[in-house]
């Protein structure tokens, strides 16, 4: 009794339970909304759409529009769009998390001279997106031949210090004890490195894969710049080329297909990974 | 902070460090120092060669009426995306908070919108507004309002907004709820003792004890509407109508790209610069929080 009186001044029940379920149900309704509009969309026939009001519930067409995003599209095949996505966004967190860890560890575990210029010039690239210095970027990756590459997709998005400094700060926390008896035992940095560090930071690391995976997939601006030939888009910059140029109406039911085939990736590692996701976030934004 | 216990060596840890130093260098030092050097500049008419104008195009900027008015856009757009989506998230975290159970399922129903890219949500609520076949303009017409973003100047606005706003309330959400469950129940209890009521424990109790998380995110957001909306604005009004919609970034874009006017582009390039070093100095020094993407 006195239990319930206690809990019953602050937690609602009854109908204020119930108010706050509807209000959070909105919420999501909200939320899922637009996306559902996609994917009945992507289920019905273009005259469906093309003559409004559009169905609200999924049609038969499931199969065939996403058969034909897939392996036709409209500029290039989606598969191949999908694939090109997946190399860039697993060559930049992947990438990123190598050069991080290697950098993080040689400042926090030596003293070398240019040490201290060296962490403050990498504390400088924080601050500044690509979307800030896109123009220069862009004659740089030029100049290397990188338009219409892999690496021009990949290297200029590596090129920035969040996740070395995760793994210094967390590298700094490792007990001092570790180091000194692998210095004891006569192990050598690098046997420490792999042996030591690298399994205590294994968390750390598949915390901010979740991050800059849905980083590094979502990219739009430099994929829209750098990738001029159809077969080297990927699929979220991709979907803006769908769209005609001019009055012509655009082909909806394919281009909504290629929408959600273009989230699933991404919402599929917040979703599997939710606990990772949110400790890299968490981890990421302090 | 030093580590006590470090390896001895000179060239393995250089070594170690060079991929990152290479890449930095390259696509990012010489690229910034770049967009600084060619702000100095104008290109002749032809493209053939460079003529140095000092701060020239920085005075031309900051008197260029469009500039100015892209300044103004974007202060609109990012305060208003701030608001709407800490807004909403506020709400809904305040609602999740007041559950003894089920509040991790709504988490995970909320939580996924922040993996759906800016440009794809730009076409997903490009759609339900397109102007001839988007559902809500057409139970809108129905209701007797004639929606058109890509004539009406506000209505494009708001559709970036919103468009905007929504995967970010992901965001926010999380960790508006994670700030709200850190906050001890004892001391909203004590409240409740006193009589009260819930409008009031969170004027007076739960939203002060929030502001740190509100504060970062706050700042966050801003970062966010500066800078990551890109994708937004290109796929439903590429800046327009009558640039109603240019946020600054988008305006690098175009004059540099679209517009092929470098030494402006490079101009603005810096101006933004500052600013985000103004917005990084900020996030530093009243929140101890360190990095953001």
């Amino acid at each position: 009794m006195a239990h319930d009186a206690h809990t019953g001044m602050v937690e609602r029940r009854g109908a204020g339970l119930w108010l706050t379920h509807l209000g959070l149900i909105i919420g999501v309704a909200f939320i899922f909304f637009p996306i559902w509009l996609a994917f009945v969309a992507s289920t019905v026939t273009q005259p469906e759409i093309v003559r409004p009001p559009m169905p609200l519930w999924p049609g038969d067409q499931f199969y065939e529009n996403y058969s034909k995003a897939l392996t036709s599209g409209i500029n290039a095949p989606v598969a191949r769009m999908l694939l090109n996505s997946a190399i860039m966004a697993f060559g930049i967190s992947l990438g990123k998390i190598a050069i991080s860890l290697l950098s993080a560890f040689a400042i926090v575990y030596f003293r070398f001279p240019g040490r201290h210029v060296f962490f403050w010039l990498i504390f400088l690239t924080l601050m500044l997106p690509v979307e800030v210095r896109i123009v220069p970027t862009y004659e740089v990756a030029a100049n290397f031949g990188m338009l219409n590459s892999y690496s021009g997709l990949i290297f200029p998005l590596i090129a920035s210090a969040t996740a070395t400094f995760l793994f210094r700060q967390f590298f700094m926390t490792v007990p001092d004890e570790l180091a000194e008896a692998a210095r004891v035992d006569g192990a050598r940095p690098m046997r420490f490195f792999v042996d030591i560090l690298l399994p205590m930071s294994r968390t750390n690391i598949a915390a901010l894969f979740v991050i800059l995976f849905i980083y590094g997939w979502n990219q739009y601006l430099w994929p829209l710049l750098i990738t001029t030939d159809p077969s080297m888009n990927t699929i979220v910059m991709g979907i803006k080329q769908m769209f005609p140029s001019g009055d012509d109406t655009a082909d909806w039911p394919v281009i909504m297909a290629t929408s959600i085939l273009a989230m699933i990736p991404p919402v599929v590692v917040v979703i599997g990974m939710q606990k990772l996701f949110i400790r890299g976030l968490v981890d990421s934004e302090k | 902070m030093e580590k006590r216990v470090t390896f001895k060596g000179i060239w393995l840890p250089l070594l170690l460090a060079t991929p990152q130093m290479l890449i930095t260098a390259i696509f990012f030092f010489y690229p910034a120092g770049q967009a600084v050097w060619q702000s100095l500049f104008i290109p002749d008419p032809f493209g053939l060669s460079m003529q140095w104008v000092g701060l020239g195009n920085f005075e031309f900027l900051l008197s260029d009426p469009y500039y100015r008015a892209s300044f103004a856009t974007t202060a609109v757009f990012s305060i208003l995306v701030t608001l709407v989506s800490m807004g909403v998230a506020l709400y809904l975290a305040v609602l999740a908070d007041r559950l003894i159970k089920g509040s991790g399922t709504y988490r995970t129903l909320l939580i996924w919108p922040y993996a759906v890219a800016p440009a794809v949500a730009g076409v997903l609520w490009l759609f339900m507004f397109n102007t001839r076949v988007g559902v809500v303009t057409w139970y809108l017409g129905q209701l007797g309002y004639d929606w058109n973003h890509v004539l009406n100047e506000g209505e494009a606005m708001g559709l970036v907004v919103v468009a905007s706003s929504w995967g970010r309330i992901s965001y926010n959400f999380l960790f508006f709820l994670a700030g709200l469950q850190a906050i001890p129940k004892s001391v909203i209890e004590a409240a409740a003792i006193d009589g009260a009521r819930f409008w009031t424990r969170f004027r007076t109790i739960v939203f002060p004890l929030l502001s740190p998380t509100t504060f970062f995110l706050l700042v966050v957001n801003i970062v966010y509407a500066f800078f990551e909306t890109f994708g937004v604005i290109h796929t439903i009004t590429s800046g327009g109508p009558q640039q109603a919609t240019t946020i600054l970034v988008y305006k690098v874009y175009a004059d540099g790209f679209v517009g092929q006017d470098l030494g402006s582009s490079a101009a603005q390039s810096v101006i933004l610069l500052v600013i985000v070093g103004i917005l990084t100095i900020i996030q530093f020094k009243f929140i101890e929080r360190r990095v953001h993407y």
